[in-house]
């Protein structure tokens, strides 16, 4: 099994920040927005070096998408960022509206996203989003797995044309993707060719996943762990391949069960390839304080939890 | 490069003649789908027609979304539609026979303003209130940042004004000096379940826009000459440091006696009777498409 050696520990939202600042440099039609939380957006070296290029927006988060829809209609290419919260179940309607109905060029940087904001609490910690912004027509949504394909999706970005939702997280978490891995939005990467089971994770769990595969293979068993770090447009083909050899499945994602990418993906096997699929996400619940590693635990959402999907999907084939 | 059109350049004697065939237009077009809205539209349309004939530097054809070094108007009351759609037909934008398609299936003319069928003059979607302005506030950052000197405009409602976004865009255009933007509301004090002070209270709207940063006019939004002076002089304020917000008294259904002042018909088409006696009170100036 190809083995990914952990290159350190540093958190997605920091590889969003560093992203933002190369593209900046190389294109000056990038701008930034920000809702009052630039530091921890990690959007603060952008702020420094391009000051007449960010916009702060207060707390006031409607207003934020509108205008960066309005600076969109003038061939601007803005990267509005707040907490995923508030970047999607606050202003779904001016999503909706003034940027996904309206097609434009808007790039929506989510932080924070899921349980590991950890003590903050359920107020916080939105696990619908994904579900939110897949459902808009023409929207693209990217969950990057690590630091540096946070930076490469961000990169990515900027030559890519319409409305997109870009969701990363604050805790640091161990980077493995190398950085001559090419990234291109829409296509899912298989980390390890396995014959028996076919993982798909998306976010900080494709780690959990690789962990998982690693046990598994102790165990006898074979699996196969796809990076879907773009939800939407689904890369069908490369999940249709896997299955085919697999034939059965198990997702993951730092989600609610309804809505995210478990039950995305069912959709597209019950059309085209019925199989088993045991899904590794929160069961329809809120979060709650605690740190992020309790939590993972807590939910259902550790390495242990994608092994015994992994054994129980086997088992239904 | 855009420049204004030499024949938008109308007289008031021609814009009143504009407004008097747009309005025929808007009822013709509620009246043949038996939906949309005609009060709001008939109480802008003055307003609306000194804008795009006269005010306006645009450039309708080829249409621009960027619209570079032209002045941009957005509608953020989108379903005052039929109004727009008329303007922006018979301003050049397109054809004058496809306001005959409003509200139909396969139209580019929905019943609020889209843009994925790529309706000439239109840039974003409107129709869920509140979002214009703060549309308009990032076209005029976008166009301060090109160093390009077309205004932006908007329109909206007063009912349209409990929406909180509105203050959201008040407070951001004011802090960021956006002052390449004037902002209309039409006060006609009337919204969907009646007036606006039993509605929802709007008190000192001048006082609060004030506050708010901005600078504040008022004008008879039924009165072209006083539209065109306003209008002007709020251009003639813009580069000063401040977004500008104009307060327009209008008249809902405005232009037909039985429209007038009323909220009754703010989302009701009017029957053949009713469209007969309202067209007798207008006169055909440009022919009916």
């Amino acid at each position: 099994m190809k083995k990914y050696p952990v290159l350190g520990k540093n958190d997605t939202r920091s590889g969003f920040g560093a992203g933002l600042l190369e593209l900046a440099r190389k294109d000056h039609r990038v701008v930034g927005l920000c809702a009052d939380l630039t530091g921890s957006l990690k959007m603060d070296a952008f702020e420094k070096e391009f000051p007449d290029r960010f916009f702060q927006s207060g707390i006031a988060e409607a207003n934020m998408i509108g205008v960066a829809a309005g600076l969109s209609i003038t061939g601007k290419i803005p990267f509005a960022g707040t907490f995923a919260n508030f970047a999607t179940g606050r202003v779904y309607d001016q999503i909706r509206q003034s940027v996904a109905y309206s097609g434009k060029n808007v790039k929506i940087a989510a932080s924070h996203a899921g349980l590991t904001l950890g003590e903050d609490g359920a107020t916080h910690q939105i696990l619908e989003d994904i579900g939110l912004m897949r459902m808009l027509p023409h929207m693209t949504v990217i969950v990057p797995c690590d630091y540096t394909q946070t930076k490469q999706a961000t990169l990515a970005l900027g030559n890519h044309h319409g409305p997109a939702y870009l969701r990363f997280g604050r805790p640091k978490v161990e980077s493995f993707i190398p950085e001559d891995m090419p990234f291109e939005i829409g296509k899912a990467q298989v980390l390890t060719e396995g014959q028996d089971v076919t993982i798909v994770a998306c976010g900080h769990l494709v780690w959990k996943a690789l962990l998982a595969a690693e046990i598994l293979e102790q165990k006898g068993i074979s699996a196969e762990v796809i990076n879907l770090h773009t939800i939407k447009p689904l890369d069908e083909a490369t999940l249709l391949a896997s299955v085919a050899k697999t034939k059965c499945l198990v997702t993951a994602e730092e989600h609610n069960i309804y809505g995210g990418v478990g039950d995305l993906i069912s959709g597209v096997m019950a059309r085209h390839f019925p199989l088993p699929i045991e899904m590794v996400a929160v069961k329809d619940s809120f979060g709650e304080s605690g740190t992020p590693e309790e939590l993972m635990v807590k939910y259902g959402l550790d390495t242990p939890d994608i092994v015994a999907a992994a054994e129980k999907a086997i088992s239904r084939k | 490069m855009p420049s204004i059109f030499p024949e938008f350049v109308k007289t008031i004697e021609e814009l009143q003649s504009i407004s008097t065939q747009v309005r025929r237009d808007i009822l013709r077009m509620v009246h043949a789908v038996n939906s949309g809205h005609p009060g709001g539209s008939l109480g802008c349309t003055d307003f609306l027609t000194a804008l795009y004939f006269r005010i306006m530097k645009h450039t309708p054809q080829p249409f621009s979304m960027e619209g570079k070094g032209e002045d941009l108007f957005f509608l953020s009351n989108g379903h005052i539609s039929p109004l727009w759609y008329s303007v922006l037909a018979r301003s050049g934008y397109f054809p004058i026979s496809e306001l005959s398609t409003f509200r139909k299936i396969n139209s580019r003319l929905q019943g609020h303003p889209a843009t994925h069928e790529g309706l000439p003059g239109v840039r974003v979607a409107s129709g869920s209130l509140g979002q214009g302005m703060s549309v308009a506030a990032g076209v005029a950052l976008g166009k301060k940042l090109d160093q390009d000197s077309g205004i932006v405009y908007s329109l909206h409602g007063d009912g349209e004004i409990n929406e909180g976004q509105i203050w959201e865009a008040a407070l951001f255009a004011a802090h960021h000096k956006i002052d390449n933007l004037i902002s209309t509301i039409d006060v006609n004090g009337q919204q969907i379940d009646g007036p606006t002070d039993k509605v929802m209270s709007l008190g000192n709207l001048r006082a609060k826009w004030e506050a708010f940063g901005w600078i504040v006019l008022q004008m008879d939004g039924h009165n072209l000459e006083e539209i065109v002076t306003t209008l002007s002089e709020a251009k003639n304020l813009c580069g000063k440091g401040q977004p500008v917000l104009i307060l327009m008294k209008t008249e809902m259904g405005k232009g037909v006696n039985f429209m007038e002042g009323t909220h009754k018909w703010h989302g009701v088409a009017p029957n053949d009777e009713q469209l007969a006696s309202a067209l007798a009170q207008l006169t055909e100036t440009l022919g009916d498409y």
